[in-house]
């Protein structure tokens, strides 16, 4: 099995974001910038599948600027074995990145893509469902185990209330959740060997999609500070602060 | 600050670093130092990110090159997650591969090397004895040659990892007085004559298994001396000096700590009815600490930047040791100010390094014997 893991760089999640001055998004410069988390545990769960001789091959593709090709090496120094770029420097949206990878897909036909849930910058959590309608492939999104059976994969999915399983056969697309795994951190001698391992850069023309924006990004603003709560002594006490403070009741 | 030696290997060789700190030994790490010890496994999986194979060759279960920078990022976040014990633990065998890969023959390298290397087995260096650790061209362990053995007699102290350990690269006395007379010994634990007892009560580094060996008619091979006779101890130089490079990268690491969690407590604790960051006092103290963690940190990359050229900045790893060690015991001192009565509490970070900057001072050369070779090497 040939496994496709799409894999986003985004802001770090330890960074607090601060919103620039003109409200027209939040401020990147002189920001660490990582893999985004959920892409990492697919990453991770593609590599443990190949380690159980599951998989024979890992691709993982990133689209977005020059330094996407970072991301990119931390899945390889994590066990991924080559890598696509599809460099671009403009602000990329689900659906465009969705068309993109069902190119990829056409043209590398792995049977599995796998890829995160979201990403933590914008949490759209669109591109795993928009590629598997593109693709009329099954989806299992939110995946926190995943097993392999013929010709088919059993997915664990988190949803409200509880656990829903499900069996999709394959082609697929899956996403992670976050309980899917605890990703590896690569060693220092998979850091330096990942340096030899191919990355293909391409453009989105090469794939004939026009990726340009179909959202207007109106303003970009901090979310209310929140005031401090109060404890109350008794219930008495708070059903007077509910009705009398709050007007709630 | 900007690092203008930033690779996208060394980031990614530092974030690993960071997540082994993070998920395999701060949880742990402070109940461990109680406790005065930690599990073997972590040494293996420090062994298997490449902790301890700079400089040797991947024949030998090393990384099959060296980077200055990689060494630092790695000193930094150990000890700015890990207790001071455990990090010296684990570090102890990099102060004896290096004499090691530098003068053992071939087959000693393959006996010795994979097994240290990658953490399954320990290995401590052995030079301080009870009479001094300072002055080491009076030491007085001796060996004498009896045909294909030499007979070592003496005894060793404060040597860290070394009741664990199973290689000890020992300084003995082979002929007259100083330098020239000292060589060095691969010795295997449990050779018969050579005894161990822990040296574990100390004023910090509680995790770490320190010991003081006794050889008593220790019999070695001929073929495990390192080196010749004199001039083993120059071949080595560069040892110490990776050493004290490791030492001063560890104190930024406990600086940026005592720093960091100073900051967070400031910003929570209220007294005078606003928060305790919003005092003056506060602020100056908090400038005063991330002034000297910058300069210490700007020093120490022009010297990694240094030692990759393949020069041996002597005079600069002297002075960056001692700048180091005031750092770490300025910003602790600090930190234990911002953190008042808390900071005295046991099974936190800044009590912990206030206790360990003193070792930082001591070990690998003193801050007065640093400042006393500096100054030689200023030829003034
Ligand atoms: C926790 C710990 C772990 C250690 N691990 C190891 C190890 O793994 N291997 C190892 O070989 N050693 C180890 N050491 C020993 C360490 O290297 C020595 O403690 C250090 O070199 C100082 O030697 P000393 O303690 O004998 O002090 P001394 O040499 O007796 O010096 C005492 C004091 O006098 C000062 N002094 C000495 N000479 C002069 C002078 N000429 N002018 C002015 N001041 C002077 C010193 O700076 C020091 O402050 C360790 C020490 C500690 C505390």
């Amino acid at each position: 099995m040939k496994i496709l893991v799409p894999v986003k760089r985004v802001v770090d999640y330890n960074v607090k974001v601060r919103v620039k001055p003109d409200q027209s998004g939040v401020d990147l410069a002189n920001v660490k910038m990582s893999m985004n988390p959920f892409c990492e545990i697919a990453v991770e769960e593609a590599i443990r599948m190949k380690e159980k001789g599951l998989a024979e091959e890992i691709v993982v593709i990133s689209i977005g600027p020059t330094q996407a090709q970072e991301t990119i090496r931390t899945a390889l120094a994590m066990g991924a074995d080559r890598g696509i770029l599809i460099q671009t420097d403009e602000r990329v949206e689900p659906l465009a990145v969705a068309k993109l990878l069902a190119k990829v897909v056409e043209e590398e036909s792995p049977e599995l893509v796998m890829l995160g849930k979201q990403a933590i910058d914008d949490d759209s959590n669109a591109t795993g469902q928009m590629l598997a309608a593109l693709l009329g492939w099954p989806q299992a999104t939110f995946a926190s185990a995943v097993e392999k059976e013929d010709g088919s994969l059993k997915v664990t999915r988190e949803i409200d209330g509880g656990l829903q399983t499900l069996s999709v056969s394959l082609p697929a697309v899956v996403t992670s959740d976050l309980r899917l795994n605890e990703p590896r951190y690569a060693s220092l001698p998979n850091i330096m060997k990942a340096k030899r391992k191919p990355i293909d850069t391409k453009s989105p023309d090469d794939y004939g999609v026009d990726i340009s924006p179909r959202l207007e990004v109106i303003k970009v603003s901090e979310p209310p500070k929140r005031k401090g709560g109060v404890k109350v002594e008794t219930v008495a006490e708070l059903v007077d602060k509910l009705k009398n403070e709050a007007g709630v009741i | 600050m900007k690092n203008p030696f930033e690779t996208p290997e060394r980031a990614a060789f530092r974030d690993s670093v960071e997540r082994f700190v993070k998920r395999e030994i701060a949880p742990h790490g402070e109940d461990w130092d109680e406790a005065g010890d930690f599990p073997w496994e972590l040494h293996e999986k420090a062994g298997a990110l490449g902790l301890f194979g700079f400089g040797i060759d991947e024949a030998y279960g090393g990384l099959g090159f060296d980077d200055a920078f990689m060494r630092l990022e790695s000193g930094i976040a150990l000890a700015y997650g890990a207790p001071g014990g455990v990090n010296a633990s684990l570090g102890a065998r990099n102060i004896m591969t290096g004499p090691i890969a530098a003068l053992a023959s071939d087959a000693i390298k393959a006996e010795v090397l994979p097994g240290i290397v990658s953490g399954r087995e320990g290995g401590a260096l052995a030079m301080t004895e009870p009479s001094g650790g300072s002055d080491l061209s009076r030491l007085t362990a001796s060996a004498r040659r009896d045909g294909d053995t030499f007979i070592l007699d003496g005894e060793k102290t404060f040597i860290t990892g070394g009741m664990k350990a199973r290689w000890f690269v020992v300084g003995a006395r082979t002929g007259g007085e100083g330098f020239g007379g000292i060589s060095l010994f691969l010795v295997e634990a449990g050779t018969p004559g050579f005894t161990r007892t822990a040296l574990d009560r100390k004023m910090g580094w509680w995790s770490s298994d320190t010991a003081s060996l006794h050889f008593d008619a220790v019999q070695v091979p001929a073929h495990r001396q390192l080196g010749e006779e004199g001039v083993c101890l120059l071949a080595i130089m560069n040892n110490f000096n990776y050493e004290r490079l490791a030492l001063a990268a560890g104190c930024l690491g406990m600086a940026r700590r005592c720093f960091d969690d100073a900051v967070a407590w400031a910003k929570q604790r209220e007294t005078f009815g606003k928060p305790l960051i919003s005092h003056q006092v506060i602020r100056h103290k908090i400038a005063d600490m991330s002034a000297r963690i910058d300069a210490l940190h700007a020093y120490l990359l022009h010297i990694a930047w240094t030692l990759n050229e393949g020069e041996i900045p002597a005079a600069e790893l002297a002075k960056v040791k001692f700048t180091a060690s005031q750092t770490a015991e300025y910003c602790a001192s600090q930190a234990m100010q911002i953190l008042g009565g808390a900071g005295y509490l046991r099974g936190q970070a800044v009590e912990r390094i206030y206790r360990e900057v003193k070792v930082m001072a001591i070990g690998g050369g003193s801050e007065e014997i640093m400042k006393d070779l500096a100054f030689r090497q200023m030829s003034l």
